[in-house]
Order: C-alpha cells, then structure tokens, then sequence
C-alpha cells in the first residue's frame, strides 16, 4: 500500500511543464470530476509556490539602496550575480558535490534496491527490510549529519582507531572538515531518496523477463545491465532528481561539515539577506532555479518518466 | 502614546528603595524574587499582556525572561533567532515582534526602516547611570573607537516616529543598550608555550591547520583585518567602513592563508567555536569570551588573549554591544509593560546574571547589587577570585585565586580598537567574503 502510495506521488511530482508530451495529452480524458479533484492541489500550488516565486522574481530586479529595497526596476541584480567570477566558482563547487553524491547514491541506491527486490524471496520480508532502511530517518537530519563529527574528527573514533593500529601516526585531516566530509554526510542524507524509487521502480520487473534474459545466454551481469536497468530508469531519474535538487538547495550540510571552509550558492544567499541584501540574493535565487530547471529538464530528456509510468501500468 | 507619567514615577521609585532594601542580602539571594511585586499600581490591568523579547541566543536568555515575568507579573516570551533571520524578522514581520534585540549596527539598519518608536529618554529610571560609553561615546576621558558602529553613534533619536538617526544626544533613543563585550582571541595555553597577546598569532604559520576564523561576514572581515594590521600587511584608516581596496587586500591575504591550508575551519555558532577548540581541531581562534568559560567548563585549558591595543593604534579588542528596541506598534498598556521592562532590564539583575556568563551591563552599579563582592571582583574589578565563581546556571568555572583573562572592566573598554559594524561597501564586501570561503 505504502509503496503504490509512493508511486502516485511521484506520478504528480514530475507533472511539470517538461514532462507533458503529446503522447500522453491523448490518453487523459478531462472530465469534470478530475477537474474538480485538481482544483485543491491548484490552489496549494498558486499559493505556496507560484505566488511566493512572481514577489521574488519581483523583488529580484528592485533596487538596493541605503539598506532599504526600493520598488525601481533595474538588472544590476543579475549583472552583479552573472558576471562574478564567485557565481561560477560556487556553481562549480556545487555541481562538483553533485556529481560525486549522485554517482555514490546511484550506485548505493541501485544495489540495495537490486537486492531488495531480486535477492529477497519473500515480498513481506522486502518491504520488512525496505522500511528498515528508513529506521535512520526517523531521526532529524541534523542530528545524522552532526553524528560524523565525533567519528571523522582529529580526536574522533577513526583516527584514534587508525593510529592505535599503527596504521598511521598523524590523525587524517582530510577526514573533516572538508569535501570528503560533505559527500559523506550527503551520501548519508539522500541516499534513501534514490532507494526509494529505484525500488519502486524494480518492483515492477516481471520476473520472467529474468528467465527469459537467462534461456537466452545472458550472464548476471547482463542481465543487470541490459535488463533491469532500462526498466528501472524512471526511478534512477526520480532519484536523480531528488538527489540533484537537494544537494544544489542546500546550505547547512556544506555549512557544518566543511567546517566553514566551502561556500554554497545557497550559503552565499544567507550572507546576503544577513545584511538585508534581499534584491541580490533573490536574483541569486532566481539564477538557482532556472539551472535547476535546465538540469531536471536534462534528466527529463534522456528519461522520459511519465510514459515510462503510465506504459507500466 | 499618551498616558501619565505618574505611576513611571511611582514605580521607579519603588525600586530605588527596594534595590537598597535588597543590596545587603543582593549576592547569595538573587534568584530567590526578592524583587517581587514592584509593579503592583496597575497589576490587575498588564496580567494579560504578554511582551515577545526576540534576538540571538547569547542576548535574548530564557530565564532572564522568566525572572521578568515573575518580577513585573505579566509575561515576557523569550525567543532565539540567529542575527541575520532576526533582522530579517523584525523588518518583514515587524508585527510579530514586541522587543526586538538589537545590536548597534543593526539598529542603523531598522531605523530607516520606520519599524522602531523612539524610546522616551525621561521614563528610563536608571539612564543617567547608564556607562558614557554609550550615552556620551566616552570612557575614562578618552573617545570611544569609532572604527564601526558604536551604540553611541546610532543612539538618538529626535522624535517617537522619526527614520533617521542623529548625531549627539536627544530625548529619544532608537536602542537602549542592554549587553556588551569585548571580543578577541582564545588559545590552548597547554599547547602553545607562550602568552598570546596580538592579533597575528592567528596567522602564524606556526598554527598552520589549526587556526581558525569567525564566519559573520561583516565582523570575520574585522578580526582579519586586526590580525593583518597586527602583522604590519595593511594599514586600515577604518576597520570598520573599509574601501574597496583594503576590502581586497584583507581577502586576498585571507585566501592565500587558505590555500597554503592555515584554516582548519571556520565557525558561524558560539557552540562552533567551543567544539572546535575543545575536540583539538584548533589550537587558537578568534573567540568570544564565553566560549572560552565554556571550553574551561569542560576541564579543557583556554585562554582569551589579551590583546590591549599598542601605542602604534595596533591590537585592541572588537567591541559590540546589544540593545533592547520598541517596535512601532506598541501602544497602550502594552506600551507601559514594555518601559516596565526596560526599567526592570536596568535593575540588576539581568546585569549580574550576564556578568556570569562574562558579559556586561551598562549600568554596572545596580548589577553590583545583585552580585557578591567576590563576583563583582572577578568579573568588573579584575580582581583574583577569594571563593568559587560560578556561571548563571550554578556550574563553578572558576577556583579561588584564578582571575579573570583580559583583566578589568575598565581595561577591556580602554582598548577598544573598532565595534562590530556593516559597512557602507558591504554588498561588495559580502561577494568578496564569499569568494574567500569557496577559494
């Protein structure tokens, strides 16, 4: 129950402008009660994520002046945000953190679905083992991140560890307080967001396919690659995206555990409203969104989730 | 706006007698509401009334909030914001706020803004005693700093409903200071062999990798500005309103530190500083003096450096101070309740509980009353400690003989070199900052 849940969520979440093809404009029969069953959602969505964005692209071109924003329309926002080199060296620092947290969820993500739906037998015991990879999640996200800290430490638990064993004699440094500490609390943050619908994905494999990819020759590996792989690809997607949007939203992970010593788009905006500079950290906002929406729309393209779903079913 | 100032008079002069009343029995019986009872002329009216005190963590405490309600009987709400959601709250929201906490440079920042009423200099009962530090911008016959924002530059108001600061006393004020110090460096003296008295010690390539810096943007800039000055780099005409130029001469040199890796971190909370200092991830960082009592707390040696300005202009400590607002719309009862609690923060014993914690009151001479001798000659006089001292909650931090870093009161505040500030080039200082942290 809880998993088809999870499915018609996501269903709705990719129902944005780049999902929508032709294809499936066809297949939706526009009567009045699914109308009707729209409107709540509607309203939700003008209000809380239409209206709030119209005031900060609105703000995002007002003038600054004298620590009070003035109603005068002006793009020095944007030639400020565009044409400084600090854009494009936190742009670069986040899509480096990115990458490498989306490729170890993926691979994670991929390999814990992988077992939870093909290794594991009985269906009861999987969904058993699905929900206790959400155990750590009951648990605030700070609390899971701040963990690391006594662990990865110049005192912590591994350094002490490595140099009782002898392994080393000067505490690793790079452990924290640095890009390696960042990606591992990341890792350990989303992760389940790439889990989720990788699994969700798998589950609607038909096993026979499995038999039928082993009748014809295919090693495991194969099969893994050639088989369950272009099946799961709406869920890697929906992962992707989930794992991607988190990363570039965020500020306090990148905060706490580089000690400070890295920057995010986002840590740059809280510098700015620090000190009321709301018209330039709007049209940083604004600048966030529009590549966001550029990356989605990537991944949109290559994984056509909508009809993916809807030929599943 | 309008009312009598009959019962004001009254009840300041209820508390006059009572603090004298208290002042023999002030030290050990502090926390036991001794005070109770002072605004009894209008307690039937202001039992409803419920006062929303909003600021950051190390100004806006719970149990002072807690010991006001039960001293003026109606109720204080404390709540905690970090600084810049704070300002950001009082400007956008500004009706969800009753007392906002201020600090100086803040304060520059909300008036224009038209969010503050001008607080009626005459109903503040203890104003005259307040430190000239702040009411007069002078301290023992020297001007105060004016590198940054000092309380007294942006204290006066000409009018209630006024937008503009001005210079020089008026009768009305946009903040009335509430707590104050001086900030500087804290070090492990168990592991480094020799007293630390200057700002370049926090980049000496000797602490290479265990160093580290506060990351407020606008006061960061000004403790690497005191280190980089210290060191003879750059000379600063203001610290704390730089140009253009000496805003890049400061982060230049502040990346090639962090390129060649002298930073182990940089660090946003009081907590931050504390963890970083007491895990050993750094051996000196610029710090807080709190936060040094606090890694003391932990049986872990730490000492805030001295840092006594030179006759060069060189050194000093970074002073701020934080002060109590009236939003605009208060009016009414609830407008009386809040001068209540402007009086009541000036009576004592908010003074003597964030001399606990290593802070100040700019009204010293009651908080002196709500202290014992032996605190207030740890905490004010510099003095060694003839009995165990102890913070707000009870936790002794320090034994008998041990004095207090940094010396007195009056020798703290004498080498003030520049106050927490934001600068007229703070967007471009902002970007600049930014461009040091993701180097």
């Amino acid at each position: 129950m809880l998993l088809a849940r999870d499915d018609n969520t996501m269903g709705e979440l990719d129902g944005g402008p780049a999902a929508v093809t032709p294809h499936c404009r066809r297949e939706r029969s526009w009567s009045l009660s699914s109308l009707i069953m729209a409107i709540p959602l509607a309203i939700i969505l003008l209000a809380f994520v239409v209206a709030p964005l119209i005031s900060v692209v609105a703000v995002s071109v007002f003038r600054y002046d004298n620590f009070a924003v003035v109603p005068a329309f002006t793009f020095e926002n944007y030639q400020s945000v565009l044409t400084s080199g600090l854009t494009l060296s936190l742009y670069l620092t986040m899509i480096k953190l990115a990458a490498v947290t989306w490729a170890a969820t993926l691979v994670i993500g991929f390999l814990v679905a992988y077992f939870l739906v093909f290794h594991v037998r009985s269906k009861l015991i999987a969904i058993g083992l699905f929900l206790v990879c959400t155990v750590p999640f009951w648990t605030s996200n700070i609390i899971r991140m701040i963990a690391w800290l006594p662990l990865l430490g110049k005192q912590g638990a591994i350094n002490a560890a490595l140099m009782a064993t002898g392994i080393i004699h000067q505490p690793l440094q790079f452990l924290l307080y640095s890009d390696f500490s960042v990606v591992v609390s990341y890792v350990n943050l989303f992760t389940i967001f790439m889990i989720v619908p990788i699994f969700n994905a798998m589950s609607r494999v038909d096993p026979a396919l499995f038999e039928a990819a082993v009748d014809a020759g295919a090693s495991r590996l194969q099969t893994m690659l050639l088989v369950v792989v272009p099946l799961a690809k709406s869920g890697i997607a929906l992962g992707s995206v989930f794992v991607i949007t988190l990363v570039m939203g965020d500020f306090y992970v990148v905060k706490i555990m580089s000690g400070g010593g890295a920057a995010s788009v986002v840590s740059a905006m809280v510098d700015d409203i620090s000190t009321l500079l709301f018209p330039h950290a709007a049209a940083s906002a604004v600048v966030l969104l529009v590549v966001l929406t550029l990356l989605i729309a990537a991944i949109m393209r290559v994984v056509d989730i909508r009809r993916e779903l809807v030929r599943d079913r | 706006m309008m009312h009598e100032d009959d019962p004001q008079a009254k009840t300041g002069v209820t508390r006059r007698a009572l603090l004298k009343g208290t002042s023999a029995a002030a030290g050990a019986a502090v926390g036991s509401g001794a005070i109770t009872g002072f605004p009894m002329i209008w307690a039937q009216d202001i039992k409803n009334i419920t006062l929303r005190h909003i600021g950051v963590s190390y100004s806006v405490v719970q149990a002072i909030g807690d010991q006001a309600s039960k001293d003026l009987g109606f109720k204080v709400e404390m709540q905690n914001l970090d600084t810049s959601t704070a300002i950001t709250r009082f400007i956008t929201q500004p009706q969800s706020v009753d007392i906002p906490d201020l600090e100086a440079w803040q304060a520059k920042v909300a008036v224009p803004h038209g969010i503050l009423q001008g607080i009626e200099i005459k109903k503040i009962t203890q104003f005259d005693n307040i430190l000239p530090i702040f009411t007069k911008g002078e301290y023992e016959g020297k001007k105060v700093s004016s590198q940054g924002i000092n309380a007294y530059e942006v204290m006066y108001m000409a009018s209630p409903d006024s937008t503009q600061i001005v210079p020089g006393y008026h009768d009305y004020a946009s903040f009335l200071p509430q707590v104050y110090n001086a900030d500087s460096i804290g070090y492990r003296p168990d592991l480094i062999n020799h007293p630390v008295t200057q700002w370049k010690e926090l980049l000496s390539p000797q602490f290479k990798g265990k160093a580290a810096i506060l990351d407020v943007p606008n006061i960061g800039i000004m403790d690497a500005a005191l280190a980089l000055e210290s060191r003879g780099d750059v000379t600063y005409k203001n610290k704390g309103n730089m140009t253009r130029d000496e805003i890049d001469k400061t982060i230049d040199a502040l990346i090639v530190l962090k390129k060649q890796g002298h930073f182990r971190a940089t660090w946003t909370t009081f907590e931050q500083s504390v963890e970083l200092m007491a895990a050993g991830e750094v051996v000196i960082e610029s710090m807080w003096s709190p936060a040094v009592t606090a890694v003391l707390a932990k049986g872990i040696q730490c000492t805030y450096a001295p840092v006594n300005q030179r006759p060069d202009g060189k050194e000093g400590y970074r002073g701020w101070t934080n002060g109590l607002g009236l939003m605009r719309h208060l009016k009414g009862k609830k407008l009386e309740a809040a001068y209540e609690y402007l009086n009541w923060y000036y009576s004592g014993w908010q003074g003597a509980f964030v001399a606990r914690h290593g802070y100040y009151s700019p009204v010293p001479a009651t908080a002196k009353q709500f202290m014992s001798p032996n605190e207030f000659g740890y905490w004010y006089l510099g003095k060694p400690a003839i009995g165990d001292i102890k913070d707000p909650y009870g936790v002794v931090i320090a034994k008998p003989g041990a004095v207090r870093d940094g010396g007195s009161f009056v020798e703290r505040f004498s080498n003030i070199s520049c106050w927490n500030t934001v600068m007229d080039e703070n967007e471009y200082m902002i970007q600049r900052w930014n461009e040091f942290k993701s180097a």
